[in-house]
């Protein structure tokens, strides 16, 4: 690249004084937030508005602040994968291995929806088994980065952390499972028939700036298309948060009603939203007494299978695989669900 | 006259890389023939992993990203 060397110190700079002013202003959040309602807004406390409204005021800079973080952060940990490498890495790897390995490096890998097929068949022609590929597939859309930010945000990072673990979990153990299946001839034909292949393309040495820049682009892209969704879904929070009595979800998605998992993930599965949107909501009926299990599984099946994603799927995959595609990832997800419900 | 294609099924980066790459193409006056490509088989054919990718005169030059306008003149010109 012919951008000079200035530039990338000029950029360093700037992101280290962004970086202060972060931490600076996260640590005045709750404050600032309190100060808004009570004293400039002059809500009286204990008010179901001034519930809401103080909720909103935290939330949404405190959101949208480690949104920002997170998905520049792992903008610039993508920037050291590609599909091509992550072939190379998974190529030949016996399966148990390969399921994990592919679970893992689906976090870090940059992956889009309409990729799916073109890295399917790239999977596939060298040599990578089905059920490796599939833990991948599964692992990629949804061990995302904005769900883990979001969480960590909203619920503390040993919920995160769960999170993370469990989604891991079903994508290694349902991609292990559908490999034991041997479905390999449930897969289109002519996938198998294509010449295994490189493109050959010319190994792209990365630099430093380029790194940056492919963080900054990912925040301009992912939080320009998304922070409507995460301001919705706090005011849909902040509402439930004013105006729902505790412990009205309790009935429904509480932990005493154990068809509540099931009936969370069954509904879910068909739902296609992106993390954002979903988690301050979730936020809100946590508060009032829906189970941690039930919740976090109902926003794995939604985020986890994407209908648009199917459909897509649909020229590599026979309708059987799909089918056991879906029917291994929910039943993985309720069972994850129980357990949450089980140790929390 | 060389032959530029852009592949992709139509998401946002394929349209993005399309923009770009026309836009590129109109400010360095360049003489070509630039085409979309959202055919599944004609763009594996050219055995990238991810899209959005680049073809020019056949050969590919990258896949999985969009670079800028400047970035695409400089790897055009």
């Amino acid at each position: 690249m012919s951008k000079s060397p200035a530039r990338l110190a000029r950029l360093l700079l700037s992101l280290a004084g962004a970086l202060l002013l972060w931490v600076a202003l996260y640590g005045v959040l709750q404050r600032a937030a309190a100060w808004f309602t009570r004293d400039l807004l002059g809500l009286a406390a204990g008010t179901h508005l001034a519930s809401a409204v103080e909720f909103f005021v935290y939330e949404t800079p405190k959101v949208l602040m480690l949104l920002t973080l997170v998905v520049f952060g792992v903008g610039v940990i993508r920037s050291f994968f590609t599909p091509e490498r992550t072939r190379a890495i998974l190529a030949g790897k016996a399966e148990s291995v390969g399921n994990v390995l592919a679970a893992a490096l689906g976090i870090v890998t940059p992956f889009c929806s309409c990729s799916a097929v073109p890295l399917f068949i790239g999977f596939l022609t060298a040599g990578i088994p089905l059920g490796v590929t599939f833990s991948f597939l599964i692992s990629a859309p949804m061990v995302n980065e904005v769900a883990l930010a979001l969480l960590f945000g909203l619920f503390g990072w040993k919920v995160a952390a769960l999170y993370l673990g469990t989604g891991l979990a079903v994508a290694i153990v349902a991609g292990w499972v559908i490999g034991r299946l041997r479905l390999e001839r449930h897969v289109e034909p002519w996938v198998y028939a294509m010449a295994a292949g490189d493109a050959g393309l010319p190994e792209h040495r990365t630099t430093w700036e380029e790194r940056l820049d492919h963080g900054l682009e990912a925040v301009r892209d992912i939080v320009g298309k998304v922070w409507a969704y995460v301001l919705i879904g706090i005011a849909v929070g902040a509402g439930i948060h004013g105006w729902v009595p505790e412990n009205f979800m309790a009935s429904i998605m509480g932990r005493a009603a154990w068809w509540s998992v099931p009936l969370a993930v069954l509904i879910g599965v068909p739902m296609y939203s992106n993390a954002a949107g979903i988690i301050p909501v979730v936020h809100a009926l946590l508060e009032k007494g829906a189970a941690l299990g039930t919740v976090l599984a109902f926003m794995m099946a939604v985020i986890a299978l994407s209908l648009p994603e199917t459909i897509i799927l649909r020229k590599v995959l026979k309708p059987t695989l799909i089918a056991v595609l879906l029917g291994v990832v929910t039943a993985g997800i309720i069972l994850v669900g129980y357990l949450f419900n089980w140790l929390l | 006259m060389i032959r530029i294609e852009v592949l992709g099924p139509g998401c946002a980066n394929c349209e993005r890389l399309y923009k770009n790459t026309q836009r590129a193409v109109k400010e360095l006056g360049l003489e070509c023939e630039l085409e979309k490509i959202t055919d599944f088989n004609v763009i594996m054919g050219y055995h990238i992993m991810s899209t959005p990718g680049l073809v020019i005169d056949g050969v590919v030059k990258f896949s999985g990203r969009v670079p800028s306008v400047e970035q695409l003149k400089e790897m055009l010109s």
